[in-house]
């Protein structure tokens, strides 16, 4: 995505006080994340984590589309997510440090958040697997008559995955109310995803569906959630999926393990100069009544909120070792 | 009443879907077509397109779809037309069905059967014909239920559906014909429980188990034995999670055990009864535990080559009277 920095638009009051708290819930993100990777190169929990710096204004701005009961699913580059779908920013970091208070008691790590409470269905490791979920929840949805829609979040590799088509198709078909958003981020771990798809546009698979496409930019918020916003609320009415390529860009590695020097010079500050945070910041300071230091205040509010939640993490418990056996059935009365 | 296995699967889905409005049927041919073993006849007629839907070819999609409606609060009913095909949809059974509730702390339960024949039929190519209990019993997460007969295949297939976890359901392509006694409906509802096996002829000599068509090939084994020999046949029915003390209490009784399964030996269901009842019963043991299993080949397509690489009553007789000591090459 080549492109110009977006011209400063005027928020209106409304908008302003909205967007204030988008700004305010991306800079947490933003922060959150970098202290995982701190916390991370500090061995306070080690495996596989997935940093989404730079993204951060797909969730914020899909989340801000959506009703609570809507359903939203993911696969494994999903904190941010998780975070914004309302699971506590704690439970989310204490998973990661795997303690008995992380949102999955620590049998989930850094690649699965759960919140049967937030509709946040996964937090899922394998890539494509979580689609044909989001269509089966969707089939829920419409088999109860119910207006809610899902959310499913996918990278840009996972569309060459046989399950993502068989999903695409699947919806297509029996008309369930799925919002799939590739998050292309150009690269499927280290490979330009140049190299291992022919089409351009991701979204264009859609059209071999039956199913509505279209691409937004991921890293602009207010284009995240209006795009969305009107889609939802159509997708209410007819129930009907749409894929939504949202053009975006990590700033890190692949993972925390990744220094990324696949990476043509020059492109990470290409896509530095389009920081959602940056737009937002220049846009809001357009506004009458608001200065930069409020905004200051903000970061400062969000460095405080974080040094307590990861304390909080780092002295939380550690599940008894014997809870290895529990949460695997259910134990339930197999004869009624 | 006498009825077929496929009559009794059909009136295992069919009152369970009248008693449940969240169950559904879900998979190739099976609505308007009757399901490709004609298991769901009538079924569309019934319960309407919406609880019936047939399914595009994608086991791996419509296996996931099964496991996010069942997260997201319904009890689906996914049919595989064969379980061959199901191997597609082992990312979706081993990576999400299995995992789903552990990894999520507990939060999420998965009430979802995906139900299918398994194993050999005749003559069909080694494609077509796999058994897939040994590599999903391995899997922690699942159930898997192997049908023996009508009486098991319609109590079983009730216990599974209204299971809150994943049921693997194993059915036979060669056995949906079969008939047998199941209790009348006014007799109350025939619930069997799962985890249990069940003695099918008590004996004294040897404990034999088996399931599936295997049962058959060892209850003909011994009628062809007559009077020579007292076998206790049992049928686990439930092969994940294993009614092992079933099967050491018979063994403490009979002092020796085979095992008959269709699959090669290797790392297979049979392995794993030979390997707990030696560490169980090893004092009991008046003979190394024994097993008939298929051949370590791939299933081949020629009739005689197809029988060669088969259990067979001549290979289950003949292993009976090994582990008796009366065979004259033993």
């Amino acid at each position: 995505m080549k492109k110009n920095k977006t011209a400063a638009k005027k928020f209106s009051t409304t908008e302003a006080k909205f967007y204030l708290k988008l700004y305010r819930q991306i800079l947490f993100l933003r922060r959150f994340e970098e202290r995982v990777h701190i916390a991370y190169t500090q061995g306070k929990f080690s495996g596989f984590c997935h940093l989404h710096i730079g993204q951060e204004a797909v969730c914020a701005g899909v989340q801000a589309a959506l009703r609570d009961s809507d359903y939203v699913i993911s696969a494994y580059r999903s904190h941010t997510q998780a975070v914004v779908k309302g699971i506590p920013a704690l439970a989310v970091m204490a998973e990661m440090f795997g303690k008995a208070t992380g949102c999955c008691r620590g049998k989930g790590g850094s690649m699965h958040m759960f919140s049967a409470e937030r509709r946040f269905f996964g937090g899922h490791g394998i890539v494509g697997g979580q689609v044909p979920l989001a269509v089966g929840m969707a089939f829920k949805i419409n088999y109860r008559q119910e207006q809610d829609v899902v959310v499913c979040y996918l990278g840009d590799a996972a569309i060459n995955q046989g399950q993502v088509l068989e999903s695409l198709n699947m919806a297509a078909i029996w008309n369930l109310p799925v919002l799939f958003i590739i998050e292309n981020n150009r690269y499927g771990m280290g490979t330009d995803i140049k190299r291992t798809t022919a089409i351009a546009d991701l979204y264009e698979r859609a059209n071999g569906f039956g199913v509505a496409g279209g691409k937004m930019d991921g890293m602009d918020v207010r284009a995240v959630f209006q795009q969305t916003d009107a889609i939802v609320k159509q997708m209410r009415e007819d129930k009907k999926p749409y894929l939504l390529e949202a053009l975006t860009y990590r700033y890190r590695g692949h993972s925390v393990s990744d220094p990324a020097t696949y990476r043509p010079d020059g492109e990470l500050q290409e896509y530095q100069d389009l920081d959602p945070l940056l737009q937002l910041r220049r846009d809001l300071l357009a506004v009458d009544g608001i200065s930069a230091e409020q905004l200051q205040e903000h970061v400062d509010a969000v460095k405080q909120e974080l040094r307590a939640i990861e304390q909080q993490a780092d002295q939380a418990e550690l599940l008894p070792t014997a809870a290895i056996y529990e949460d695997i059935l259910v134990d339930s009365e197999r004869v009624q | 009443m006498q009825i077929s296995i496929r009559e009794a699967l059909r009136q295992a889905m069919c009152e369970e879907m009248r008693r449940d409005a969240d169950i559904f049927l879900l998979g190739e041919e099976v609505a308007e077509y009757d399901g490709a073993y004609k298991v769901s006849k009538g079924m569309l007629q019934e319960f309407g397109a919406q609880r019936v839907v047939d399914a595009p070819i994608s086991e791996a999609g419509f296996a996931g779809l099964g496991i996010g409606a069942a997260m997201a609060g319904l009890r689906p009913i996914i049919e595989m037309m064969t379980w061959n095909f199901g191997i597609q949809a082992f990312d979706q059974i081993i990576n999400h069905a299995a995992k789903v509730r552990y990894m999520s702390g507990g939060q999420f339960k998965v009430p979802l059967v995906l139900r299918g024949p398994n194993g050999v039929a005749h003559m069909l190519g080694a494609t077509h014909s796999q058994y897939i209990e040994p590599f999903l019993t391995h899997v922690p997460g699942l159930i898997v239920v192997a049908v023996s007969t009508p009486y098991d295949a319609k109590g079983l297939l009730k216990a599974a559906i209204r299971d809150d976890n994943p049921v693997i359901f194993l059915e036979s392509e060669f056995m949906y014909g079969d008939t047998g006694e199941v209790p009348d409906e006014d007799a109350g509802e025939h619930v069997l429980p799962l985890g249990k096996g069940m003695v099918m002829q008590e004996g004294t000599d040897i404990t034999v188990v088996a399931w599936g068509k295997m049962l058959k090939l060892v209850q003909k084994a011994a009628e062809v034995l007559g009077s020579e020999v007292s076998l206790e046949i049992i049928n686990p029915m439930t092969l994940q999670p294993l009614d092992i003390q079933l099967l050491v209490d018979s063994v403490n009784k009979t002092h020796r055990l085979l095992v008959v399964e269709e699959a090669p030996a290797f790392a297979a269901v049979g392995a794993e009864i030979a390997a707990q009842i030696q560490d169980r019963c090893f004092d009991e043991l008046d003979a190394p535990v024994a097993r008939v299993s298929g051949e370590h080949v791939p299933v081949p397509y020629a009739d005689h080559l197809e029988k060669a690489a088969l259990p067979s009553v001549d290979k289950v007789v003949r292993a009976v009277r090994q582990l008796l000591y009366t065979d004259a090459d033993a």
